[in-house]
């Protein structure tokens, strides 16, 4: 049992070095709040400051998701440095990696919100990361702002009124893909690729309901696991339906493994449909562009890597303060425009605010009323009120041509289409 | 029947894949006696590097052999550096330390490369072979000719050569093969440097077919272990062998048989190792192995 | 204490020095065990009221780590044969106390027989197998089921909610405790770890034990002494996949969600990985991994924000150099060091 005493020694080490740490916790900021404001939450926030904490997989096989808080700090410290802050708020944001593991993601929502003390979460990355850990943030009250996942939950729920959501939820955005066909190919027969996941089930699963009653037929189904090496197998079998349209419903890498299986296969021609999250330039280029001619996809804010936004304001603002204040990332990475893109959303929301709280954020990021944000497409927009959790459901369809994404047709409102979602 | 023959050929161009990675699993199993886990993010960090000389603008077939070169000076190195001093320590630590390498190797080649996907030039060209409607993508054909090769060299490496020679008895009883004359050290870091070759061969032929990014051979590893595990972890042709039959059972059983689908094929080569360990646990080529006790 | 140094020895003979310095009979006395045991109890009950709710949510994961690296000791450390599926085991418990929570809303303190039972079934079955593969084939066969049973969990979508997983409810403190939810969950914790603990320390002194050991040392010496190989073995994976279960749905009640995610093969890894860092064959190794497991991923991320996993794996290996027989064996080597009173 001499070990025995061993564990205790290391048990004894442990509690005094957290009890060390329990102090620093103590201290909550105040900010100034009278009127209507009075009573509510104001941790993590004085006038002088505000502090958030993100949660991103920066190790194990989600690492790519990593760079967008790269994109988030950037936008942050040009905000705090030449625009003093948000409201005169210099806004601190601490990013925890949870390696996409759930229990993980748990552990590090706590550190943010008991250790850290932050005003709130800014982005769970992941349908289940942020699962495991909105029942923590509604039970603390701590808002869970703009969530990186683009599950209908999110919105659709009512009893977590502290989280929402950003992008436009998977399930808006197989409506699209269902009315784009409905117009161009009503009779369409439709092969699916799909990530066997949260993810690739809401946008699947959605697909299937929007086109419900009409001629447009699902004739072949292939799922893959994240762990697969290739999805080649997948786009074979589905070759063989000889379907006229290819829904491609993956992650970036796969994305490339199926654009590049339907470019080879010369006999099956199809129009291929591939959702946003695999349809960045990053994901076109190696498969080369003279195989990726006329693909569809969908998207709601700019492409760096698209000429058409190249003498863009927002665009050459993003690329000059990206090289100032994030030297050595890429701009041209979708995923530094994209958490350029939610900070820039934060900052609108937290403008709108009635009151520098907690409960005020809440408050207002659930009551948007066409908040125009600079990196979104135009006439996209951010809106929610009673009933509607969804900041951003209009997408706009576009064509790839020579080397860059066209947009076509008008930004389409799922809302006004398909009326509001409910699950 | 076409059809059936058509996923017989992409099922031997999957397995050719596993068969690529398990033969540098093989090696390094010979030479050291160790599974090494980190070997897949070894060869996904050689392809790395070869990216890294072909984006600098040398042509692909001297960036190869610099990459062969310097994958083989690196596999040395780690063996001399990270491996050297938990030499003679109990297996598992050896194993856990390949974990580590793994883990390492990995979050470096994100960190230098990002995780996004690379584009890697195809050192063979595009097109296919057409008979009786069925396609033999050039492709698939010169990998499956590049991992014959490699695997006739090691035979020949392990039965006919001093090396070889050396090698099982350094990987059989090391403290004997110390008193025979054989130097230990430098055979296992002749092991590393080897399967390190031999695994960036692997990355290079891969990463046209599954895009270069640093979680490229994460998928391939359990096959490749199905692969060595079905021809025997002391045969080069068993690997290739195994690698194929895994690929075509995979690939098969995915397309025709409804239950298991896309999405549960990855359970064939967990039926593979079972069923082979159970019926003949020497694999398919490999020799029982005879213990005293 | 048939024979208090039977952990040390199986140290001492993989530390590789002949004539390892006899421990101190200070360490020894009966008396000091007590002292020792009865500080670790005060210690373990003081820590939850002493600690802010964060740190003792992050001891209570430790402590599921622990029974299950317990559990994975006694196949390891102690049978010496590897497991890299032991991830399964623990997704296996947390499945089953999620959906009779969900399913049939059963009381959670009966979830925790019935997952442990249905790991030791599953365990079992398994074993069947396992007993006939040694070393590097148990490992990759047992690689290959924590691979498999990520899509397998997600095809029974009807039971297991698919990829989207269940969310469940966390039990909640009785109002005689006046305790607060993290506390109660980590007492609740702190019970059925001690209570594996114990079982674990009852098996390997008894005959079980020691036939797990001459099993490891010598297989064929063992056969020959009489002990029965096959029914030992496979008994060794039932009872190290009970323990695996038993902190499955430990973690089940803690996390309040489960997910195929949750439950991939990096999980079976980090828990080998974790029982080597912490010391095989150690009665305090699983406690030392669960703390690494727990605290190690936080530290890399401290050190290198950019790529946390360069310094997470440099740490496994650094580890390994300074104390081949992980953190226990460094652990009891340091106090060996301290001179003796007496």
């Amino acid at each position: 049992m001499r070990l025995s005493a061993i564990g205790c020694t290391a048990l004894l080490l442990l509690a005094v070095a957290a009890c060390g740490g329990r102090d620093q916790g103590g201290a909550t900021g105040t900010a100034t709040s009278g009127g209507q404001c009075q009573g509510q939450q104001t941790t993590g926030i004085t006038d002088t400051s505000i502090k958030l904490g993100g949660i991103y997989p920066l190790s194990g096989p989600a690492s790519a998701y990593g760079d967008i808080p790269k994109g988030i700090k950037a936008y942050f410290d040009y905000v705090n440095a030449e625009k003093n802050g948000i409201g005169g708020r210099k806004v601190e944001f601490v990013v925890r990696d949870d390696g996409y593991q759930p229990p993980k993601a748990v552990e590090e929502a706590r550190r943010l919100v008991e250790q850290e003390q932050v005003f709130a979460l800014f982005q769970t990355l992941g349908t289940p990361s942020t699962t495991a850990t909105w029942d923590y943030a509604n039970q603390r009250k701590v808002p869970q702002i703009f969530v990186a996942t683009g599950a209908s939950k999110w919105g659709a729920d009512t009893e977590h009124p502290w989280t929402i959501g950003w992008q436009p939820n998977y399930i808006s955005e197989a409506r699209v893909y269902a009315q784009y066909l409905k117009q161009e190919r009503p009779d369409a027969t439709v092969a699916v690729l799909y990530q066997n996941d949260d993810f690739g089930e809401d946008l699947f699963g959605g697909f299937k309901r929007a086109i419900e009653g009409t001629q447009i037929k699902v004739v072949a189904e292939q799922s893959y696991e994240v762990t697969d090496p290739s999805v080649d197998p997948q786009m074979r079998n589905l070759a063989q339906s000889k379907a006229d349209v290819i829904l491609n419903v993956t992650t970036p890498k796969f994305g490339s493994q199926a654009l590049a299986a339907d470019a080879k296969n010369t006999k099956w021609n199809p129009l291929h449909i591939v959702n946003n999250v695999a349809a960045s330039i990053t994901v076109l280029k190696p498969v080369g562009f003279d195989n990726v001619q006329g693909i569809v996809s969908s998207t709601y804010y700019k492409d760096p890597n698209d000429p058409t936004w190249q003498d863009d304001a927002e665009m050459k603002l993003y690329k000059q303060k990206m090289e100032r204040y994030a030297p050595g990332a890429d701009p041209n990475v979708p995923y530094h425009t994209f958490g350029w893109a939610v900070a820039a959303s934060f900052h609108k929301a937290m403008e709108t605010a009635a009151c520098p709280t907690r409960e005020g954020l809440r408050d207002s990021v659930r009551n948007m009323k066409g908040i125009a944000v600079d990196m979104l497409l135009p006439g996209v927009t951010m809106d929610t009120g009673q009933g509607d959790g969804f900041p951003i459901e209009s997408m706009q369809l576009m064509e790839f041509k020579g080397e860059r994404w066209e947009l076509f047709g008008e930004v389409i409102d799922t809302r006004k289409e398909f009326g509001p979602l409910t699950s | 029947m076409a059809g059936f023959l058509q996923q017989l050929v992409q099922g031997l161009g999957a397995g050719a894949v596993y068969a690529s990675l398990a033969l540098a699993l093989v090696l390094i199993y010979q030479f050291t006696g160790i599974v090494n886990f980190a070997q897949g993010e070894l060869a996904m960090f050689s392809t790395y590097i070869a990216w890294q000389l072909t984006a600098a603008g040398l042509p692909f077939w001297p960036a190869l052999v610099l990459t062969l070169a310097v994958s083989f000076a690196g596999g040395m190195l780690i063996e001399r550096v990270i491996i050297r001093p938990v030499e003679g320590a109990p297996e598992l630590t050896l194993v856990i330390v390949t974990v580590g390498l793994f883990i390492f190797v990995n979050a470096a080649a994100g960190w230098i490369w990002t995780f996004l996907i690379k584009d890697f030039p195809n050192p063979f060209p595009a097109g296919a072979l057409e008979a009786g409607g069925i396609s033999i993508g050039l492709s698939t054909l010169g990998v499956l000719a590049v991992v014959g090769v490699v695997m006739g060299l090691l035979y020949l490496l392990f039965r006919h050569t001093k090396i070889g020679l050396g090698m099982r008895a350094v990987a059989a009883n090391p403290e004997s093969a110390r008193l025979v004359g054989i130097r230990v050290g430098w055979t296992l870091a002749l092991g590393w440097g080897l399967a390190s070759t031999v695994g960036a061969v692997s990355g290079v032929l891969v990463a046209p077919l599954l895009f270069l990014e640093p979680n490229m051979m994460g998928g391939v590893l359990i096959y490749a272990f199905a692969a060595a595990t079905l021809g025997g972890f002391d045969s080069p042709v068993g690997a290739v062998v195994g690698g194929l039959i895994v690929g075509v059972a995979e690939t098969l059983a995915g397309a025709y048989v409804g239950f298991i689908g896309s999405d549960l094929k990855v359970g064939v080569p967990l039926v593979i190792i079972l069923g082979v360990l159970l019926l003949r646990p020497q694999g398919l080529f490999g020799r029982a192995v005879v213990e005293r006790a | 204490m048939s024979n208090p140094t039977e952990t040390d020895a199986a140290q001492e003979r993989t530390a590789a020095p002949p004539t390892p310095p006899r421990p101190a009979e200070w360490w020894r006395s009966a008396r000091r065990q007590w002292a020792a045991a009865a500080v670790l109890a005060a210690a373990a009950c003081y820590a939850p009221f002493q600690l802010v709710p964060f740190h003792v949510f992050q001891l209570t994961m430790v402590l599921v780590y622990a029974v299950a690296l317990l559990g994975l000791n006694l196949l390891v450390g102690h049978a010496g044969q590897i497991s890299l599926g032991h991830g399964a085991f623990f997704a296996v418990g947390a499945y089953t106390a999620a959906i009779l929570f969900d399913r049939w809303a059963l009381p959670y303190p009966l979830t925790l027989p019935v997952a442990a039972g249905a790991a030791f079934l599953l365990g079992l079955a398994f074993g069947v197998p396992a007993m006939r593969l040694r070393g590097l084939y148990l490992a990759l066969v047992t690689l290959a089921i924590a691979i498999f049973l990520v899509p397998l969990l997600k095809r029974f979508e009807e039971l297991t909610g698919g990829s989207m997983g269940l969310t469940l409810a966390k039990p909640a403190p009785p109002a005689w405790s006046g305790l607060a939810e993290d506390q109660w969950l980590y007492f609740l914790t702190l019970v059925v770890a001690v209570a594996a603990f114990l079982l674990c320390v009852g098996l390997l002194r008894s005959r079980v034990g020691r036939a797990l050991h001459a099993i490891r040392d010598n297989e064929g010496a063992a056969e020959v002494m009489g002990v029965r190989l096959s029914v030992h073995k496979t008994l060794a994976f039932a009872w190290s996949a009970m323990f695996a279960g038993t902190a499955g749905c430990l973690y089940t009640w803690v996390i309040g969600f489960v997910s195929p995610d949750s439950f991939t093969v990096n999980l079976s890894i980090t828990l080998l990985a974790g029982l080597v860092v912490g010391g095989l064959g150690s009665l305090s190794g699983p406690v030392l991994g669960g703390l690494f497991v727990m605290f190690v991923p936080g530290i890399a991320q401290d050190i290198n924000d950019a790529a946390p996993g360069v310094i997470f794996g440099l740490l496994i290996i650094a580890v390994m150099y300074v104390a081949p027989t992980g953190l226990a064996g460094l652990a009891g080597r340091l106090l060996r060091k301290i001179p003796r009173k007496e």
